[in-house]
């Protein structure tokens, strides 16, 4: 998971050639408690990097998902959606959230590497 | 204003409890088990809540106190039996709530239970109603809730005899050669207990009912279970803007007392002869999609018909689910309404509250 990026929203990406597959982190889920509903953006639509690209909600509250990064929706997890509790069980893995077509690769480089992440992750969950 | 803590505060982060500010107390959400988990435990096994923060009156009998409360109460405290308990409302006088409340008759004195957000309020108008300015609070007790279906027997554990109390009632107990009182009752929708100890041995007490098999529970499970067994919230579910009867309380208002007189009755026989305008209803949305409270309410031609006053998922039911206010015509079970969320409308029923089939035990005697 090493060229994993990282947004300031708690979304992570990882690129392979032209798709990207975008979730949400380990640390947005602990903050956020059980998840019970995740809403996610159409297949084919177009979404723009710090955008809506969707919705978890916990027994506590709603949050957006933000997209990261810009491109076209190529697929989505339909299974969390479905079992949205997939998502605090493996967040960095198999509950990722959508596939995007990426616009821009040169938006990957506003992003945090793992490190800058877990740095930026503790300061502001202090 | 320094945030207050109750005395079970230092065993609560001992369990790793992630703390929320309720009332002016600081009190536990949810512990590392997280509030889904905490929610099963109470229903398939027994879970432990700390309710210090709630109101603990004590008002001693004296000639006129009975008709006295019973102005700003719709309840018949008269055939009130010695150690029982009934759920009743600090009445307004528009026919509003104040507060709700349970109130019991103990051998030489009534016990009223507030709400934490409420009691400050409630204690002035109870002193003033009754004359009594020197009437206070008891901060030396602690209150503590153990609900499910495994409580009767982790409790007997520690405090012999309790499981002969029935539904509603309550009785003197000892525990370490203190006196506590409990309750069968609770907020959960299930069987349990509620006691009422002196703050010194809570935090014993409460390590013994763990030790026993029970886990502590945070204030999140708590809404999950009470809004999948009707329960109401006050300041969310009712307030000083609605009534016993718009909230579908009415059975709380007893009988004998809807031609009496008491605040707010003027106004309370008028909606019951003439019907009201809302009703509080549940409400179930045909996706997973949450209504939270202040969710609008529409019904199919568009037109908003009411609120949506608690909203969350329900583990027990599997399902999102809601309650709120709706206008008396589109009250009806299985009417089909409309919810806005984020923009879009979430086709949902009225339905028939509870959510979840409550299972309270009447006690060994009836059995």
């Amino acid at each position: 998971m090493s060229d994993t990026k990282f947004s300031k929203e708690h979304e992570w990406i990882t690129l392979d050639g032209e798709v990207g597959t975008i979730g949400i982190t380990k640390h947005a889920t602990e903050m956020l408690g059980d998840i019970v509903f995740a809403e996610l953006p159409e297949k084919g639509s177009n979404v723009e990097k710090d955008g809506t690209a969707g919705v978890v909600e916990s027994t506590k509250a709603a949050s957006d998902v933000y997209t990261p990064v810009s491109g076209e929706v190529v697929e989505i997890n339909q299974s969390i959606v479905d079992d949205p509790s997939k998502i605090n069980a493996d967040p960095e893995g198999g509950a990722w959230f959508f596939k995007l077509k990426l616009k821009d690769k040169s938006e990957l480089d506003t992003l945090m590497n793992k490190e800058e992440y877990d740095k930026f992750a503790k300061e502001t969950s202090a | 204003m320094n945030i207050k803590k109750t005395a079970l505060y230092g065993l609560h982060k001992k369990h790793n409890a992630k703390f929320v500010e309720f009332a002016g107390y600081s009190m536990p959400i949810q512990y590392s088990e997280g509030i889904v988990k905490e929610h099963n435990i109470t229903r398939n096994k027994s879970g432990i809540f700390d309710v210090s923060h709630m109101g603990q009156l004590f008002i001693k009998y004296s000639n006129d106190i009975t008709d006295k409360l019973q102005e700003i109460l719709p309840t018949d405290l008269k055939n009130l039996k010695i150690n029982q308990s009934k759920y009743s409302f600090l009445m307004k006088e528009n026919g509003g709530i104040y507060d709700d409340l349970i109130i019991t008759r103990m051998k030489d004195q009534y016990m009223i239970i507030l709400n934490a957000a409420c009691k400050q309020n409630d204690l002035q108008i109870i002193k003033n109603k009754l004359n009594d300015q020197n009437l206070d609070m008891n901060n030396n007790l602690s209150l503590v809730a153990i609900q499910g279906p495994e409580s009767k027997t982790i409790l007997e554990n520690v405090v012999s005899n309790v499981s002969k109390l029935k539904f509603m009632n309550g009785e003197n107990f000892s525990f370490k050669n203190n006196e506590i009182f409990i309750t069968r009752s609770g907020y959960t929708g299930e069987d349990g207990f509620e006691i009422s100890l002196p703050n010194n041995v809570a935090n014993f007490f409460v390590k013994e009912l763990i030790s026993k098999g029970s886990t502590l529970i945070g204030l999140g499970a708590r809404d999950t279970l009470r809004l999948e067994a009707g329960l109401c919230l006050y300041g969310h579910d009712i307030n000083e803007n609605t009534s016993p009867v718009e909230a579908n309380l009415k059975w709380a208002i007893s009988k004998n007392r809807i031609n009496d007189n008491f605040i707010g009755s003027h106004q309370i026989k008028k909606q019951i002869e003439e019907g009201v305008s809302k009703l509080r209803v549940g409400i179930k949305p045909e996706t997973r999609v949450i209504a939270r409270e202040s969710t609008k309410i529409f019904d199919e031609k568009d037109n908003e018909i009411g609120k949506v006053t608690s909203g969350t998922f329900g583990p027990s039911v599997n399902a999102s689910i809601a309650m709120g206010y709706i206008s008396n015509s589109h009250s009806k079970t299985d009417t089909k309404v409309f919810l806005e969320v984020r923009g879009k409308k979430v086709p949902a029923n009225v339905c028939d509250l509870p959510f979840y089939k409550k299972s309270y035990v009447k006690g060994e005697a009836n059995v």
